[in-house]
């Protein structure tokens, strides 16, 4: 049975999930405002930190979905000024981190933000296979998942001249190890809610 | 014993000027490295994103063949991976059972976790306090420290300096001549692992940063990050055209800046694979400091 | 043999939702000696006394226990029925059923089971009470107020114009405390120092109150009505009898530049000074610490220009002992400085003040007479930002409670900046406006509706400079959390209010409890405000939690009414559950051994040795003697005697094995 079953069979609201999977506890939150008031990205988001807060608060399914789906969670930078400075010390990067693990798992992602998302998965199965990370690969890959052959063109020849691409990847010597890893955190139960 | 070294993927790759600088400048003040043997990456932001686990998964592992080498004590002079280093140690020795199943899949002990420590806090151990009567071409600029997120957020994590408006860089550039400048973009994000996906973001924020260190008068902006130093170096065209200014001033690594101090050849420092010239006005030391793409 | 009563009530749904009443009322009838058994709804109540009342006159009742709520709450209640129906008070005794019973458990058999347990054991105790008789002892009639901040003063006040003597305690030069350094006072704005000054000036004229200023509290001892003070006078380095207060020593002292505390800072003073013009008393203090002649051992100007020789240079600190009937405690509390807060600069940034620099900035006495100019270049600020609840509501950096006055007098600066500076622009942010008194939530809608006060809903996340300017970077949260970013030439913080520093000491000295922030506890938060635990120590104003004015005056003089009522005595009754040494047929005359472990255990010094004589006025044993009138009943002495020959009046060893026994069986 899958969690997402369990969820909403046990009519736990996705906050409950949160505090479960997470221990942060987002009814704390008094609606200060203080996290998107510091937040780098606040001005692109659609739902700054202590909106979506808000919306999780109330418990409304609609809500909850409309936060799995807003590209707000995908902009957080997990630069952490939101964290260090909130008055009721709220793990809010650690809230984004656990909205896109579950928007990612419910196919909510936002379009706009499926760029950031190949990025990431680019640089996951990168290091999946060798274990490092192995830049120019990731970026090929990246490329395309995203389609975008125009970006970087500028910058990488430079790049090359100064020395600053490897052309090979390097691999670590037990591979095997690393993908016993990938698969058991592929069991982690926060990226299946 | 030699302190471990865990350069991470970085510094093994865009970023090789950061460890090639640290290790010059670590030979010459006598500190030895032994690098921590089939390291992996530490999954950056990409993991923590997408899966925890993984997020702590990835880290332990390394950290797990640090403690199998010996190591009690790591530098990482990465922030990124230092801070994700320094949360898994934390995360998993508060875990029990997590610390088990990840010693278990990687087959490795997991007693004693290595702590990490991050570059500056190295440096601050290891500079000596006459540092100043031992430079060749003392870095007197006035330089603007950047500290970034991670170095010193959140302090419970990282166990580092203060979170707002920091200092040990800018004792460390007192010690080497420097001027550091009271600024206000000391920990502002530089946009971090967005460099790729969302360049425009980088610009943005990054442009923010050269603006205050360039409206107070800073020579230099002076980094510890390989993150930052590729969003404010590599990507300074975004911050150029999200601003609509065009941006002169160099991005060091606070290795380059004490290595210059100590009389070190530029090109062992790196300086050359910069994107952005390192360029330091004449007059005021001894250097001129010029690099041309080769 | 004991016929003793039981009476169950139900508390109404308190008791009876959860334990069966009846089935209490019935398992007690069959506890031996129990002559009469009932339960009712309210105990308390007219006929719940009644029954009680009746059932000691029809079933001849040699004890009485009522199953109930907490002896805190209706003990005086049921032993004053059991008195009037001519039983001894102390045979009556009550079973908690309430607190700990049936709020802690779920209902349930056990439930109730647990409730006859507890009914039980008293009733094995009160098979053994003694009849006892209360203690009575003297009253001295003077109060010792403690603090001399407005609520000081008005207890002073009060219980001098009762008629009873005062004894002022204040730890600065001049009494005024907070209320004298604020410009214009919500929700009315009338001037603070106008309306406090002739009450000083009433308090230093009162034939009835002896004012020690710079001075503090050094012991404390004694019960209520009769506690013994030692006040430390600290050294002014003057002879206040010779000075005549007219500060030509202040004028000429060299030494200008210590910042003034009454001016938070934003003024300097010489180490010679008054802390402001309208100081009671008017006589200056010589400042140790910065004073030439104490640091650097040359100087001495002022004594040279003294007209009066009232120089005292080698002036020592003096303690005066006083007895007292009473204690109030008014101390008064603190506001936290800027330099908590990281965001918002640590302190660095001279343009971001808290809330009390920006009343000195306000008033017409103080740094800048009155204009509104800012702390770093004197400029007049053309944008201020007030920032509410800075570090209160606030777990992280501050403390989680609300200090409770900073919405308003943040209404009031920015308003009175708005009076003074016409074309300035003020910004509040906010995240709650907590107005609720009277003409409190009208003041603050007329600082928004007719000074154009602008409210942003939002906490600030971070103060920088650039240029000149503070920049702000807000949100609006009624925007959907919009960024607001605004230049600011003064940012104003409403930083928590917290207690006064040396609380806890104080506390301890005077046997008061705390709360975990420092703030003395009253003795009911609800029903004895202005008491404490400690029976004669009475709390008045911020000391007990941040206050406003009114509330802390309303305060005061609730205090005063309570130190009055207690002086109209002239004699206290006091509980007989007190210490006694037992006393034996000669030769043994006691089982007390006499090795005054006790003594030395007491923390009242109520333990004395008593000489027992033979017929011949020979010594024969020294043995402890309980000193009823010192004795707290706390029962240390109980638990250190090795004789086992001190037992506690109402709780004696046999009793409270009794008790256990029960428990057990
Ligand atoms: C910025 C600001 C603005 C305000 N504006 C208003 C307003 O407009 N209207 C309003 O109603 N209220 C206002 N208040 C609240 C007002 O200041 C308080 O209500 C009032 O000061 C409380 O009086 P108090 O006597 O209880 O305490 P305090 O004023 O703090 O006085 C306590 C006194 O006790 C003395 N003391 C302390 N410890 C000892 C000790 N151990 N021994 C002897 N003496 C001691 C102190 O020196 C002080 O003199 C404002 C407060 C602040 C911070
Ligand atoms: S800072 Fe914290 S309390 Fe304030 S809105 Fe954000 S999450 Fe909520
Ligand atoms: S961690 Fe994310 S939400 Fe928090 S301030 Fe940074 S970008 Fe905004
Ligand atoms: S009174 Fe107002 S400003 Fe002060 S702490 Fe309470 S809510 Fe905040």
């Amino acid at each position: 049975m899958s969690t997402a079953q369990t969820h909403s069979a046990q009519n736990l609201t996705l906050a409950d999930c949160l505090l479960q999977e997470t221990g942060v506890d987002i009814r704390r939150c008094y609606q200060c405002g203080k996290c998107s008031a510091g937040c780098p990205m606040a001005a692109e988001m659609d739902y700054p930190s202590s909106v979506w807060m808000r919306m999780l608060q109330t418990g409304r399914p609609d809500l909850e979905k409309a936060v799995l789906k807003s590209q707000s969670i995908w902009l957080c930078l997990s630069c952490e000024s939101c964290y260090v400075r909130c008055p009721m010390e709220i793990d809010i990067p650690r809230v984004a981190d656990f909205l896109r693990a579950a928007s990612k798992r419910r196919g909510l992602v936002h379009p706009r933000a499926r760029n950031i998302l190949r990025f990431h998965t680019a640089f996951l199965d990168s290091i999946r296979y060798t274990g490092r990370l192995y830049e120019m690969g990731m970026v090929v890959d990246y490329k395309v998942r995203s389609r975008k052959w125009w970006q970087d063109l500028l910058t990488a020849p430079g790049l090359f001249l100064r020395g600053k691409l490897n052309l090979l990847p390097h691999r670590v010597k037990h591979p095997k190890a690393m993908r016993k890893l990938f698969k058991w955190a592929a069991e982690d139960k926060e990226a299946r809610i | 014993m030699k302190m471990g070294y865990y350069p991470g993927c970085s510094i093994s790759g865009s970023s090789r000027e950061y460890g090639e600088s640290l290790l010059a400048v670590l030979r010459a003040l006598d500190v030895e490295l032994a690098e921590v043997e089939d390291w992996n990456c530490c999954g950056a932001s990409a993991a923590h994103n997408l899966n925890h686990t993984l997020s702590l998964a990835l880290p332990a592992r390394s950290l797990a063949l640090a403690e199998q080498q010996g190591f009690q004590e790591l530098l990482v002079p990465c922030a990124a991976c230092f801070s994700r280093l320094a949360a898994t140690r934390k995360a998993l020795m508060a875990d029990d059972a997590k610390r088990r199943q990840i010693a278990d899949l990687v087959e490795l002990p997991m007693k004693n976790i290595p702590v990490s420590i991050n570059l500056l806090q190295l440096l601050q151990r290891v500079l000596p306090e006459n540092l100043k009567e031992k430079l060749r071409a003392p870095f007197d600029y006035k330089v603007a420290c950047y500290y970034g997120c991670l170095l010193v957020r959140p302090a419970e994590v990282v166990e580092f300096d203060r979170e707002e408006d920091p200092e040990e860089m800018d004792r460390i550039m007192e010690k080497i001549g420097a001027a550091p400048l009271d600024w206000a973009f000391k920990t502002e994000c530089c946009g971090a692992g967005f460099s790729v996906p969302r360049t425009d973001v980088v610009g943005r924020l990054c442009a923010r940063i050269l603006d205050d260190a360039v409206s107070r008068g800073a020579e230099a902006v002076i980094v510890a990050c390989p993150m930052c130093h590729s969003n404010l170096d590599m990507r300074r065209q975004a911050s150029e055209s999200h601003s609509g200014k065009k941006y002169t001033i160099p991005i060091l690594y606070v290795t380059q800046a004490i290595g210059l101090a100590l009389g070190l050849d530029a090109k062992q420092l790196g300086l050359q694979r910069h994107i952005v010239p390192v360029r330091l006005s004449a007059g005021k030391s001894s250097q001129i400091l010029e690099n041309a793409p080769a | 043999m004991a016929r003793i009563g039981v009476f169950v009530c139900h508390c109404g749904e308190n008791i009876g939702a959860t334990v069966d009443c009846a089935r209490v009322a019935e398992a007690c009838r069959k506890i031996p000696g129990v002559a009469h058994s009932v339960d009712y709804k309210y105990m308390c109540s007219d006929p719940g006394q009644t029954l009680i009342r009746e059932a000691i006159a029809q079933n001849k009742l040699t004890g009485v226990v009522v199953a109930a709520c907490s002896p805190r709450m209706h003990e005086p209640t049921f032993r004053r029925v059991c008195s009037e129906s001519g039983l001894n008070p102390y045979l009556c005794e009550m079973a908690n059923l309430r607190e700990h019973c049936s709020w802690v458990h779920e209902k349930s058999d056990v439930t109730t089971d647990k409730a006859i347990d507890l009914v039980a054991m008293l009733v094995e105790k009160v098979k053994r009470n003694k009849p006892l008789h209360p203690i009575k002892v003297p009253v001295t009639k003077t109060a010792l107020v403690l603090g001399g901040g407005i609520s000081g003063i008005q207890a002073a006040l009060d219980i001098a114009n009762a008629g009873h003597k005062v004894i002022l305690v204040e730890r600065d030069p001049s009494i005024g405390g907070h209320m004298s350094q604020l410009s214009e006072t919500f929700p009315t704005l009338d001037c603070s120092q106008c309306i406090l000054t002739p009450r000083m000036v009433e308090v230093a004229q009162h034939p009835n109150i002896t004012l020690y200023t710079y001075s503090e509290l050094e012991s404390l001892d004694g019960f209520i009505g009769n506690f013994k003070t030692r006040i430390r006078k600290k050294a002014r380095s003057l002879d206040e009898k010779l000075c005549t207060g007219c500060g030509l020593c202040t004028t000429k002292c060299p030494n200008k530049k210590i910042p003034s505390e009454f001016n938070t800072g934003l003024g300097m003073r010489t180490a010679i000074y008054v802390p402001f013009p309208q100081a009671v008393p008017n006589k200056p203090v010589i400042d140790r610490e910065h004073c030439t002649y104490y640091t650097k051992g040359r100087c001495r100007v002022c004594e040279k220009v003294c007209p009066t020789q009232a120089i005292r240079f080698d002036q020592e600190d003096q303690i005066v002992e006083h007895e007292v009937g009473a204690v109030v405690v008014a101390t008064g509390f603190t506001v936290k400085e800027t330099d908590f807060f990281p965001e918002y600069g640590y302190g660095k940034y001279k343009d971001v003040i808290n809330g009390l620099q920006f009343e000195r900035i306000l008033s017409a006495s103080g740094p800048t007479l009155g204009e509104v100019k800012r702390p770093s270049d004197g400029r007049v600020p053309e944008t201020v930002v007030f920032i509410a609840c800075a570090g209160s509501r606030d777990p992280a950096k501050g403390i989680e409670y609300c200090s409770k006055i900073c919405c308003m007098y943040t209404a009031k600066h920015a308003m009175l900046y708005k009076h003074k500076v016409h074309h300035g622009q003020a910004y509040v942010f906010y995240m709650d406006i907590r107005a609720a008194g009277k003409m409190y939530d009208e003041f603050t809608r007329r600082a928004i509706e007719e000074d154009h006060v602008q409210y942003i809903r939002g906490r600030v996340s971070r103060i920088y400079e650039r240029n000149g300017k503070l920049i702000v970077q807000g949100a609006d949260t009624l925007l959907n959390a919009m960024p607001v970013e605004i230049e600011a030439d003064l940012v104003v913080l409403a930083t928590a209010g917290v207690a006064n520093e040396g609380a806890e000491a104080l506390a301890q000295k005077l046997h008061v409890s705390y709360d975990s922030h420092k703030f003395f506890v009253e003795a009911h938060p609800k029903l004895r405000p202005v008491e404490t635990n400690t029976a004669g120590v009475f709390l008045a104003g911020a000391c007990q939690s941040p206050k406003d004015i009114p509330e802390s005056v309303g305060q005061a003089s609730g205090t005063a009414a309570k130190v009055a009522a207690l002086f109209s005595m002239d004699e206290l009754t006091r509980e007989p559950v007190v210490a006694v040494v037992n006393r034996t047929a000669p030769p043994l005359y006691s089982t007390c051994v006499g090795c005054f472990l006790c003594q030395s255990a007491c923390p009242y010094q109520a333990i004395e040795r008593e000489e027992i004589k033979n017929r011949n006025g020979q010594v024969v044993k020294t043995i402890a003697k309980v000193n009823p009138g010192l004795c707290q009943g706390c029962g240390t002495c109980v638990a250190f005697c090795r004789s086992k020959s001190i037992d506690l009046q109402g709780y004696t060893h046999e009793q409270v094995y009794a008790e256990v026994m029960e428990l057990l069986s």
